[in-house]
C-alpha cells in the first residue's frame, strides 16, 4: 500500500510539473464551455433574406413589414428581376427569397387567392426547412388577421405547456452536451496517452519489474486523472449554474456520483485504448479521431437520435456519452432521482466493467 | 532539392511502417464518413407521442386518429391518469402528451369551443418548437374538417376567406436530402483532423524522442526540413479528399455541379493552412501530449463553430467575428458552393483569397518560430 501511495504521488508530481498541460487541462474546458454555451444555438436568428416583389402594393408591403419586424429575419436585399436569383444564392449570403406574384392584393381581393413563393437555399436543408416553416407561420398569422371578421364556427384551442424548458433555450440542450464531450475526450485521451508514454519511452519496463503489481500500476496511473476530471466537472457545473443559469432540479449529490461514474468509464476506455496501442501517436489518433465525431454526432448532443435511421440508433447505444447525456438532462432539468435513471446508470456501470475486463485481458505484462 | 526528396522519403517510410497507424489514417475516417453522414439531421420525426383520453367520444377518437395518421408521430402509449403520463414523461418514454378533457365532445357540439392540454418535453427547444408546429397543423386541419362537415349541413356558401398560398421551393436540394449537405461537410472535418493531428504531432515527436537534435546538427536547411516534413501530409490530405469524394459520388450520389479542379485548387491551399497551424503547435509545445491537447482544443472549436451543424447567423455578433478566423468555415462554404451550387472561380474568390492569406501567415509564423537551436 505504501508503495502504491508513493507511485500515485509520483504521478501527481509528473502532472503538476508539466505546467503547460495543467493549464491546458483546466483552461481549455472553461474556455470551451463559455464559448459554446453562448455561441452554439440551433435557433434561427438574423437570417438574411431577400424579396422579389412583383406587386409592390399595400398587402405585400404589410407582409414585408411583418417579416422584418420579426427578429428571426433581416431583409437585406430587394431583387428587381427573377433572373438574378441564382446569382444571389451563389454568393451565399442570402438564405431565403420571398417571391410575390403580380397584382398580389388585387388577386387576394377578387379571387380570394394569391401566391407567394418561399425560395430557400437548401444546400443547408436544416436551416432551409426551419426558415421556410417560420416564414410560413408568419404568413399564416397575417392571413388569420385578414380573416378576422369572418367568424370561425368551430374552435379547438390547444393549451401547450413546454415542460422543463419553457423558454425553449438551446443552452439547456447544449451545456450538458458540451460537458459530456469535454469529460469524455479529456479523460480518455489523458489516460491513454500517459500509459502509452511509459511504453514508448521504455519506462514501462522498469515499472513492470518493480514490486508493484500491474494492476496497481494502472490504477495508480489513472487515479490522478479521476481527481483532475472531478475538478473539471465541478468547474463546469458551477459555470453552467452561475453563468448559464441552468437549473439543477434534482440532487446535486446524485449528479456528482453519476459524473464520477462517467469519468471512470471514460478513463477505462482510455486504458483499453492504451493496451491496444504501442505509441502515443496511435493512442491519440484513436482517442481523437475515433471518439470525437461519434461522440458529437451520435450522442444526441446536437442531433436528435430518434430521427436517425435505425442502424444508427442501434450504434448510438454503444456510445457511453449518449447515456450520460440522458442522465444529466434528467437530473438537471427534469429533477428525477435514481429510480428514473437506474437503467442508464446500470448500462454505464456495465460498460465500465466491460472496458476494464477487456483491458485486463489485453494487458501484456511482458514487452516484446 | 535531393535533400528534400530524402526527407520526404523518410517520412513516407515512417508513416507506412507503422502498421497500427495505417487503418487509423485511412479506414477510420472513411468509415466515419459513411456512417456518420446519416446521423446529422434536424428533421424531427418518430416523435414519441402518447395520449390521455378522458372523454372516450367519437370526436376524441377522431382526433387521436388524426395523430396516428401523421407520419411525424408514433403513438407509443396511452394513459388513464395524469400521474402515469407525468411519470412516463420523466422517464423519457414519451415526448408529447395530448390530454383530452372529459366532455370534449359535448363542448364542441354545444359551445363550438373546446380546449386540449398538450405537454411537450422542451429540453431540446428547437425540436419542441417544430413539434408544436406539427401539432397545431393537425389540430387546425381537424378544426377545418368539423367546420366543413358542419357547414355543408347548414349553409354551404360561407367560405368568404382570403387565402394566401405559400409555395415553398427548396433550391439545389428539392427533397431536403440531408446527406448531400453533410457528406461534404464531414469530409472536410476528417481531412482537417487527420492533417492537423499528424502534422501537429510530427515534429514534437522528434523533439520528445531526441531525434530532432540529430537532425538539427545535420546541414539540412530549416525550410528544406519543414517542406520535407509537411509535404507527405499534404499528399495524405489530398488523397483522403479524393477517396472521400469518390465515396460521396458513388455511395451517396452527392451532385458535383462545379469544377473539380477548382475544388482541388482550394483544398491544396487549405491543407497548407492546417499544416501551418500544426507546425506552429508543434513548435510551441514540448511533448506530444501538450501538442494534442492544443490541437484538440482548436479542432473542437473549429468544428462546432464552422456553421456545419448549427447556423452561424444565429450566433451572437462576437461569436460570428470569431468564426471569421475559422478555416473550416471557409472550406465548408467552398465545398457546398462548388459541389451543390456549381459556383465558379469568381464566386469563391473571397474564400480562396482569405484562405491563401491565412496559409501565408500561418506558415511564415511556423517557419519563423521553428528554431534549429534550443
Amino acid at each position: 500500500m505504501k508503495r502504491f501511495v508513493g507511485f500515485v504521488k509520483k504521478e501527481f508530481y509528473h502532472i503538476f510539473r508539466d505546467r503547460r498541460s495543467l493549464f491546458i487541462l483546466f483552461g481549455m474546458p472553461i474556455a470551451q464551455i463559455l464559448l459554446f454555451g453562448f455561441a452554439i444555438t440551433n435557433e434561427i436568428n438574423n437570417v438574411n433574406i431577400a424579396i422579389v416583389d412583383h406587386a409592390k402594393d399595400a398587402t405585400t408591403t404589410a407582409i414585408i413589414d411583418k417579416i422584418s419586424s420579426a427578429n428571426y429575419f433581416s431583409i437585406v436585399q430587394i431583387i428587381e428581376r427573377e433572373a438574378d436569383i441564382p446569382a444571389v444564392f451563389q454568393q451565399g449570403k442570402i438564405k431565403a427569397i420571398l417571391n410575390f406574384e403580380k397584382d398580389f392584393s388585387q388577386k387576394l381581393i377578387t379571387n380570394q387567392h394569391a401566391q407567394v413563393q418561399i425560395i430557400t437555399d437548401a444546400t443547408d436543408p436544416n436551416t432551409a426547412n426551419t426558415v421556410s416553416n417560420y416564414i410560413n407561420a408568419i404568413l399564416q398569422q397575417y392571413q388569420k388577421q385578414l380573416n378576422h371578421e369572418v367568424s370561425t364556427p368551430y374552435q379547438i384551442t390547444p393549451e401547450t405547456r413546454m415542460l422543463y424548458n419553457p423558454e425553449l433555450k438551446s443552452v439547456y440542450m447544449f451545456v450538458p452536451g458540451v460537458m459530456t464531450i469535454i469529460l469524455m475526450l479529456v479523460s480518455a485521451m489523458m489516460t491513454s496517452i500517459s500509459i502509452t508514454k511509459e511504453k514508448e519511452l521504455g519506462t514501462m519496463e522498469i515499472l513492470l519489474v518493480s514490486p508493484l503489481k500491474p494492476f496497481q500500476v494502472i490504477v495508480g496511473k489513472v487515479f490522478p486523472y479521476i481527481f483532475l476530471s472531478i475538478i473539471n466537472a465541478i468547474i463546469i457545473v458551477l459555470l453552467s449554474i452561475f453563468i448559464f443559469k441552468m437549473p439543477i432540479q434534482g440532487s446535486l449529490f446524485l449528479l456528482g456520483l453519476e459524473s464520477i461514474l462517467f469519468i471512470v468509464s471514460a478513463l477505462a476506455l482510455g486504458i483499453l485504448i492504451s493496451t491496444i496501442s504501442t505509441t502515443q501517436q496511435t493512442a491519440m489518433m484513436i482517442s481523437l479521431m475515433g471518439l470525437m465525431l461519434p461522440v458529437i454526432l451520435l450522442s444526441g448532443f446536437i442531433f436528435p437520435i430518434s430521427s436517425m435511421p435505425l442502424p444508427l440508433q442501434l450504434i448510438s447505444h454503444i456510445i457511453p456519452a449518449k447515456w450520460f447525456i440522458i442522465i444529466i438532462k434528467g437530473i438537471m432539468l427534469k429533477g428525477v432521482g435514481l429510480s428514473f435513471v437506474w437503467k442508464e446508470t446500470l448500462i454505464l456501470v456495465l460498460m465500465t466493467l466491460f472496458f476494464i475486463g477487456l483491458s485486463i485481458k489485453k494487458y501484456k505484462i511482458r514487452l516484446e | 532539392m535531393t535533400i528534400i526528396f530524402y526527407i520526404i522519403q523518410k517520412e513516407f517510410k515512417q508513416i507506412f511502417r507503422n502498421k497500427g497507424m495505417l487503418p487509423i489514417i485511412f479506414v477510420l475516417p472513411l468509415l466515419q464518413l459513411i456512417i456518420l453522414s446519416n446521423a446529422a439531421t434536424f428533421e424531427i420525426k418518430n416523435i414519441k407521442f402518447a395520449y390521455l383520453d378522458s372523454d372516450h367520444s367519437s370526436s376524441s377518437r377522431a382526433l387521436i386518429q388524426a395523430f396516428e395518421a401523421s407520419t411525424y408521430f408514433n403513438v407509443v402509449r396511452h394513459f388513464s391518469s395524469q400521474t402515469q403520463a407525468n411519470e412516463a414523461m420523466l422517464k423519457g418514454e414519451v415526448d408529447v402528451v395530448l390530454a383530452i378533457p372529459s366532455h370534449f365532445d359535448r363542448d364542441i357540439q354545444k359551445n363550438k369551443q373546446a380546449t386540449l392540454g398538450i405537454s411537450i418535453n422542451a429540453i431540446d427547444g428547437a425540436a419542441a418548437g417544430v413539434e408544436n408546429v406539427y401539432i397545431s397543423q393537425i389540430i387546425q386541419r381537424f378544426n377545418k374538417n368539423i367546420k366543413t362537415t358542419q357547414l355543408l349541413a347548414t349553409k354551404p356558401s360561407a367560405s368568404t376567406r382570403n387565402v394566401i398560398e405559400t409555395i415553398p421551393l427548396f433550391w439545389y436540394n428539392q427533397t431536403l436530402n440531408y446527406k448531400t449537405f453533410m457528406v461534404p461537410g464531414i469530409l472536410v472535418l476528417l481531412v482537417t483532423m487527420i492533417t492537423l493531428f499528424l502534422s501537429g504531432m510530427n515534429i514534437v515527436r522528434e523533439k520528445e524522442m531526441g531525434t530532432l537534435e540529430q537532425i538539427n546538427v545535420t546541414p539540412i536547411k530549416k525550410r528544406h526540413f519543414i517542406i520535407g516534413k509537411l509535404f507527405p501530409f499534404w499528399i495524405l490530405g489530398i488523397g483522403l479528399l479524393t477517396i472521400g469524394l469518390l465515396i460521396a459520388k458513388l455511395l451517396f450520389h452527392v451532385p458535383m455541379l462545379g469544377s473539380l479542379l477548382l475544388l482541388y485548387l482550394y483544398t491544396s491551399v487549405y491543407i497548407l493552412v492546417i499544416l501551418g497551424i500544426g507546425l506552429f503547435i508543434s513548435n510551441f509545445t514540448e511533448t506530444q501530449q501538450q501538442a494534442m491537447f492544443v490541437a484538440w482544443f482548436f479542432t473542437v472549436i473549429f468544428i462546432l463553430m464552422s456553421g456545419l451543424f448549427t447556423p452561424i447567423e444565429s450566433m451572437p455578433k462576437w461569436a460570428q467575428i470569431i468564426t471569421k478566423f475559422n478555416p473550416i468555415k471557409y472550406f465548408v462554404e467552398v465545398m457546398r458552393m462548388v459541389m451543390l451550387k456549381g459556383a465558379g472561380y469568381i464566386d469563391i474568390l473571397p474564400q480562396l483569397g482569405k484562405t491563401f492569406l491565412y496559409a501565408l501567415l500561418m506558415n511564415t509564423l511556423a517557419v519563423w518560430s521553428y528554431k534549429k537551436t534550443e
